[in-house]
């Protein structure tokens, strides 16, 4: 288990990269607590993979280093890294029976046989396959392709980090609950540093203690899911986080005054801009349907069971709004206005803090 | 319902007709003269299976078919084992992927009886570049002499020909294996030889057996190379079946025995390639399973 430091990492698969948009991966300076279990959310392409395999010593950053509790590892390769780690596709070695399999990273460690017998044995009864341990790899389904690939992880009980690259993308859905929480209980268990990487959000959600989201080679925001979904800190987090994604106003703002459309309406509070492109995000949870505020018209409604989604258009953009499942949504025009606390207001994308909430941490 | 007719087979008609008289009209003359006797004027004589019988019991053909089998095991001990290696150490992509692919294929687009010159002249030991060199460094070395000259060079001729036909095989194989078994591999630490005999031998498993099905019936067939190199001398030592046959054939005119052990030859390498599609089909089946 150990602490992993991201010292000025930074990777282009270039082999002169010029400018910023060569990279893979922008530069980044970060530490991952010991024992923590961390999720790395992101669109594909965004570099999660690459992050990835860097920590794990499949590929060496361009630039920057990277630490284990303090040690450099950037130039030791993977077996002197100590990791596990579990691919989106299952990797069976196809020849080898599920207990081989299972043994197989222990006996290239060299390990006495009856300890490789009893981690064997255990994590058999924990991945559900104790009963075809016996069998060839080969004939299995995908599902149990992919947890024998994690339990070739979790046999290693020593390891510094267990990493994972969606590794639930070709199980069945109520098989994925069950892996999630076996995954969960191991981490509650042993307590191993592991990272997630996937580009399901409620995957994200549920397994990690901190979710790392990435857009564009950049980690955008480090934080527990209710700061995600409260406060996001990039544009791109409102988006891509909550099911519908955060609304964005082009705005103006003028001291404690904003401006959206003809509408103009108090913030109570000031925020520190800098003249950059300004932007009101607000969650559709944040969002109510009133007789006064902006004008917008109703579009569709889509009842999901426990609410409804209110789809709207204002200025020819479309905003989402949740209503209570036993509220009315009248048709056609109405206006709709925002809740106290739900508005983040952000310059050039990025989150600015109202001076209200850096006067209280102060 | 689904109904049934039999209209289907008129479509099939054109090939039958095809194959009838490309194949098996051929195969019926062959078949035609194993059981009888000319002697000239296209007079028959009812033989029966006398020709099989004499074919059986001569020593000449199965001296033949042993050097044949002598052949073919050596030139797959060789040719197998080399193109896997090859194959592995080839470049996985990038110009230099390209540029060995293309150096491989090379051999295979030169036809036989060029192979056979290029050897030919190239061992001769007064103008070929391998006899002169062998023969001034003191190596005893002459292909229409010695028994081991002989052999050796018409071995590492089919070697030259067709490794790269398994390593091509061998390679494409290779290129199907996704990055993450490798990287898995790597976390697993799993040496170079786990690597090896787990993930990259598995996967080549059914491009190589093809490898060895053609290289097999292929090298049990060879002809020409030889012929042009050694002509199956010295003595009987390079005369493989074929060769032989062609000398019973065309050289003697014993059409009854030729035609007899053709058909006998014809046999064994359609018992023979049959039992290399059962083996693949059951491993595709315990693929599948």
């Amino acid at each position: 288990m150990a602490k992993i430091t991201l010292s000025n990492l930074a990777h282009s698969y270039l082999p002169d990269p010029q400018s910023e948009d060569d990279f893979a991966l922008k530069e980044m300076t970060h530490d991952w607590r010991d024992g923590e279990a961390y999720a790395l959310l992101g669109s594909s392409g965004c570099g999660k993979t690459t992050l990835l395999n860097i920590i794990s010593g499949l590929l060496r950053p361009s630039h920057g280093r990277v630490l284990f509790d303090g040690r450099d590892v950037t130039d030791h390769p993977t077996a002197e890294r100590n990791i596990a780690q579990v691919f989106q596709f299952p990797v069976v070695y196809d020849t080898m029976t599920v207990r081989e399999n299972l043994a197989f990273p222990l006996k290239n460690r060299g390990l006495p046989a009856p300890e490789i017998a009893r981690r064997v044995q255990k994590v058999g009864d924990m991945i559900g396959m104790e009963a075809v341990l016996d069998r060839k790899a080969r004939g299995l389904t995908a599902d149990a392709k992919q947890k024998i690939s994690l339990g070739r992880g979790m046999v290693r009980e020593d390891v510094n980090a267990l990493l994972f690259d969606e590794p639930l993308t070709v199980i069945d859905p109520h098989m994925k609950w069950e892996l999630r929480t076996q995954l969960k209980k191991l981490h509650h268990d042993f307590g191993h540093t592991m990272i997630y990487v996937t580009h399901d959000q409620t995957e994200a959600l549920t397994f990690a203690d901190k979710v790392v989201v990435m857009y564009d080679g950049r980690v955008v925001q480090i934080g527990t899911p209710q700061e995600l979904f409260e406060r996001p800190a990039h544009t791109f987090v409102g988006y891509f986080i909550g099911s519908p994604g955060m609304n964005l106003f082009d705005a103006r703002i003028d001291g404690t005054k904003a401006q959206i459309g003809g509408t103009r309406f108090d913030l109570g509070t000031t925020y520190p801009l800098g003249g950059g492109r300004v932007k009101i995000g607000v969650r559709p949870e944040y969002i109510r349907l009133s007789d006064t505020g902006l004008p917008a018209r109703v579009k569709r409604v889509e009842d999901v069971g426990r609410h409804k989604i209110v789809r709207l258009e204002m200025d020819g953009a479309e905003v989402n709004a949740i209503a209570d499942e036993s509220g009315t949504v009248p048709d056609g025009g109405t206006h709709v206005q925002f809740v106290e606390g739900g508005v983040n207001v952000y310059e050039n994308d990025w989150r600015v803090a109202a001076r209200r909430e850096t006067e209280a941490a102060a | 319902m689904k109904t049934d007719n039999q209209k289907a087979w008129f479509l099939v008609l054109p090939v039958l007709v095809l194959v009838a008289f490309s194949a098996v009209i051929p195969l019926m003359t062959v078949v035609n003269y194993s059981v009888q006797d000319t002697f000239g004027n296209n007079v028959f004589f009812w033989a029966g299976l006398e020709w099989f019988d004499q074919m059986l019991h001569s020593e000449r053909m199965w001296n033949a078919l042993g050097r044949q089998l002598a052949f073919s095991s050596i030139i797959l001990a060789i040719e197998i084992p080399l193109g896997v290696f090859v194959a592995l150490n080839m470049p996985k992509k990038g110009f230099w992927a390209s540029f060995c692919l293309v150096v491989m294929s090379l051999p295979l687009l030169i036809p036989w009886n060029v192979v056979g010159t290029i050897w030919q002249i190239f061992g001769r030991v007064d103008i070929g570049l391998l006899g002169y060199t062998l023969d001034a460094l003191g190596i005893d070395y002459n292909y229409t002499q010695g028994f081991y000259a002989a052999w050796t060079t018409v071995i590492v001729m089919d070697v030259w020909h067709w490794t790269s036909l398994v390593a091509l095989l061998a390679y494409a194989g290779l290129q199907s294996i996704p990055d993450a078994y490798y990287q898995a591999a790597k976390i697993d630490q799993a040496s170079r030889w786990a690597v090896f005999r787990y993930i990259e031998l598995p996967k080549m498993l059914g491009v190589l057996m093809i490898a060895i099905l053609l290289r097999f019936m292929d090298s049990f067939m060879i002809y020409t190379e030889p012929f042009v190199v050694t002509g199956g001398g010295p003595g009987n030592a390079t005369t493989f079946l074929s060769i032989d046959l062609v000398k019973m054939a065309l050289g003697q005119f014993d059409l009854g025995p030729a035609a007899a052990f053709s058909l006998m030859y014809f046999l064994v390498i359609l018992v023979i390639s049959w039992v290399f599609y059962t083996v693949m089909v059951n491993l595709d089946r315990r693929d599948a399973k």
